[in-house]
């Protein structure tokens, strides 16, 4: 079996899962909510199983390089980081319904890679012909899968508090809330994916800083997408702060954690799209 | 020492240790690192000019935002980071040091009710039976207590990770460190570049910025340089300076191939691939065939040199391309017969036969040339990067500390009331609290069980 159709699997795995995840937000029925979860670990295994392939592919033609090089690659990598974070934090937390916040992400990613990405294997050209390439990439996106999984929890603690805060405070939230964990749950959760999170940006900045010292003598030069690492750095360094000491929890540290996400985005796709600089996805 | 002034020091104490201001400062520096990702830094004027317009350029030049993140106010903004970590630091240790050296093993009422994890439970047992039960079960659920028996009153203290609370402290200097080692970097390394032609040398590098030489103590010899490309492709597959380093007369290195992410290092200086390009003109080979007499020879000469053909016509390379559209290197050939207007023409390296077919009286048959390359080294020297790393390695480890462990600490009071117990269950955690509370709930049931079993 080939990459490519492994790849289709696990999209059609993380497709199906998402179906579940929302017929479970719709029939609060607790088989599909497992049911969907058994299709979030089909479709990881599929997408592990497609990366490892994609590596083979590339020692067959004689390059041999970790499958982490270009957008088409780092999106599908991408997409198995946030669906691996999110079920290491649902066997500690099995809040299934947080599953039809996430999976999208991988989804969508997912989706968008294969339809309108360049899925070719391509030699490294020789500025990414290092073993620090894997390093950095791995843990950037392990960080950017804890934001993201602390983005969905985000989401659904301001629709949950939203929507509590309407109606009578006695009688508890119905419909698809019911099924919604406690907004101390969501608001844990998003703390839990940030500091999973944050540690490993850490990590993939200071792993990125040792690769630009050996390849150009510079740890830092304030390449933009250098800056905006740290800008998302800055933005839940002060989310930790505030909450830490201070007992920011609710409602401004879920709206933190939804700006710090959409900055990871940036980070990631903005700086290439909007920006120049040194990170070009190999051209694309 | 005045009253006011007195104040006016504590006041500007608490404002440097204040965490209002830390998250503050790590905002501004978050908004305000937005604009150098936005205005490309270290441009040349002309640039920004013709961007920007007259004014625009002015306010920017003024604001130094054209090279922001080394401007007075985004260095000031740093400094103020710094200092903020320095102060709360300062503030908050010998506290924590206390709290974990010394721990509160006899609470007072009043320390129970400051906590936010609080359980009153009257029971029959006695304060001796009850004592040895809870203590298993703080054992067995928790961590072993401390038993402290103080004016009638029976207290059981345990805790868990106190260490956990200077991860916080390790994180904090971590950062200094790497401001430490940044600062060195600055003070006593330099940033530089310098090119060298195949075959010849160099014992100064110029400095990135000011453009000012600097003496390396040593010569550098670049050997050769080559580009390789994928095959059947033009994507670039390697890079490579062979480089020879002399000093005192000695060659140290030999024909070390720079490559890019392979850098070449001596006496604490590294230098870096980082570009290429063509050293003066190439030298062409051609060989020229008159027609009438079909004779043949071959001429080297340099782009724009004259060139005498027999029967006193001569000629010259006008320009060249490496790669001309998609037929390889091209030469436009200029010929200046005795007599007539002078003809312009192109031949092609890849053609050999091409020319035959222009019909002159001679056929120019491009047969090579030689092009020398020159290779561009970036040239680092940086003593502070290993405290950079090590600033690094100790934020990893404190930040780690920091976020996963956390302080948690339970008491439990017995007194007797009455021939009944009042027992009182606190706990606190100092990091992440809601899952402490979860924690303490599940304990909590487990005291309640213990004590109402019996």
């Amino acid at each position: 079996m080939t990459s490519a159709q492994l790849f289709n699997f696990t999209t059609i795995g993380y497709f199906a899962a998402m179906v579940l995840f929302f017929a479970y937000l719709a029939t609060r029925n607790k088989t599909v909510a497992l049911t969907a979860t058994v299709a979030t670990w089909v479709g990881l295994a599929l997408n592990t199983a497609a990366i490892a392939m994609r590596w083979v592919e590339s020692t067959r033609m004689g390059y041999g390089h970790a499958p982490l090089s270009n957008l088409y690659e780092s999106v599908v990598f991408f997409a198995w980081s946030i669906v691996l974070i999110y079920l290491l934090m649902d066997l500690k937390y099995r809040q299934r319904a947080v599953g039809a916040f996430v999976i999208p992400l991988s989804f969508f990613g997912m989706i968008w890679a294969q339809l309108s990405l360049s899925d070719s294997i391509e030699p490294l050209v020789p500025a990414l012909q290092s073993n620090w390439l894997t390093y950095h990439v791995i843990t950037c996106f392990l960080g950017y899968a804890g934001f993201g999984v602390a983005f969905g929890a985000s989401i659904m603690y301001l629709i949950k508090v939203g929507k509590e805060e309407k109606s009578d405070p006695d009688s508890p939230a119905g419909g698809i809330l019911s099924i919604f964990p406690s907004a101390r749950v969501l608001d844990d959760i998003n703390y839990k994916a940030i500091m999973i999170g944050f540690p490993l940006l850490t990590l993939g900045i200071i792993t990125g800083a040792a690769w630009a010292n050996y390849a150009w003598g510079t740890y830092w030069s304030w390449d933009p997408k250098e800056t905006w690492s740290l800008i998302v750095w800055f933005i839940y360094a002060a989310f930790l702060h505030a909450r830490f000491t201070r007992g920011w929890v609710g409602r401004k540290a879920a709206w933190l954690s939804i700006i710090g996400f959409g900055s990871t985005i940036f980070c990631y796709l903005g700086v290439n799209l909007v920006l120049s600089g040194l990170h070009s996805y190999g051209g694309s | 020492m005045t009253a006011k002034n007195r104040s006016f020091i504590d006041a500007l104490w608490d404002f440097c240790c204040s965490l209002k201001l830390t998250v503050v400062s790590l905002i501004l520096l978050a908004a305000t690192s937005i604009i150098g990702t936005v205005i490309q830094q270290n441009r040349d004027p002309s640039e920004y000019l013709q961007l920007y317009g007259e004014t625009t350029y002015r306010i920017f030049e003024a604001l130094q935002l054209f090279d922001m993140y080394h401007s007075w106010w985004f260095l000031t903004l740093l400094a103020l980071f710094a200092l903020n970590l320095t102060a709360c630091s300062i503030k908050r240790f010998p506290r924590v040091w206390r709290m974990v050296r010394q721990p509160v093993l006899t609470p007072e009422d009043s320390h129970y009710r400051t906590l936010s994890n609080m359980e009153e439970v009257v029971t029959k047992d006695s304060p001796e039976n009850l004592r040895d039960k809870l203590a298993a079960v703080i054992k067995e659920n928790f961590s072993a207590p401390t038993i402290t028996e103080k004016d009638g009153r029976i207290h059981l203290y345990a805790e868990k990770g106190s260490w956990s609370r200077f991860g916080v402290y390790v994180t904090h200097i971590s950062i200094l460190v790497i401001f430490l080692g940044a600062i060195i970097g600055n003070v006593f390394g330099y940033k530089a570049f310098v090119s060298i032609v195949e075959g010849s040398e160099a014992d100064q590098v110029w400095l990135r910025g000011t453009r000012e030489p600097v003496d390396l103590g040593f010569t550098l010899r670049c050997e050769s340089f080559s580009v390789t490309y994928y095959e059947g492709s033009m994507r670039p597959k390697e890079f490579k300076s062979l480089i020879t380093v002399v000093e005192n007369g000695e060659e140290v290195i030999k024909d070390r191939p720079v490559i890019v992410n392979d850098p070449l290092k001596h006496n604490g200086i590294v230098f870096y691939q980082s570009s290429y390009g063509p050293a003066g003109d190439p030298f062409f080979t051609f060989e020229v065939t008159e027609r009438a007499s079909g004779e043949s020879q071959t001429y080297r000469l340099r782009k724009g040199q004259r060139q005498m053909l027999p029967g006193g016509a001569s000629f010259r390379v006008a320009d060249f391309a490496p790669s001309f559209q998609n037929f390889g290197p091209a030469a436009r050939v200029d010929v200046m017969p005795t007599g007539s207007s002078p003809r312009s023409f192109t031949v092609l390296k890849n053609f050999p036969q091409f020319d035959q077919q222009r019909g002159g009286d001679y056929i120019f048959n491009f047969v090579d040339y030689k092009q020398r390359q020159y290779t561009g080294l970036q040239v680092a020297k940086d003593p502070g990067v290993w405290v950079v790393w090590a600033g690094c390695l100790l934020l990893v480890v404190g930040s780690m500390v920091a976020f996963f462990l956390s302080h948690r600490r339970i008491w439990v009071t017995i007194r007797s009331l009455d021939g009944k117990s009042g027992i009182m269950i606190g706990g606190s955690a100092h990091r992440n609290q809601p899952a402490f509370e979860g924690f303490f709930d599940d304990f909590k049931k487990k005291l309640r069980e213990e004590v109402k079993g019996s």
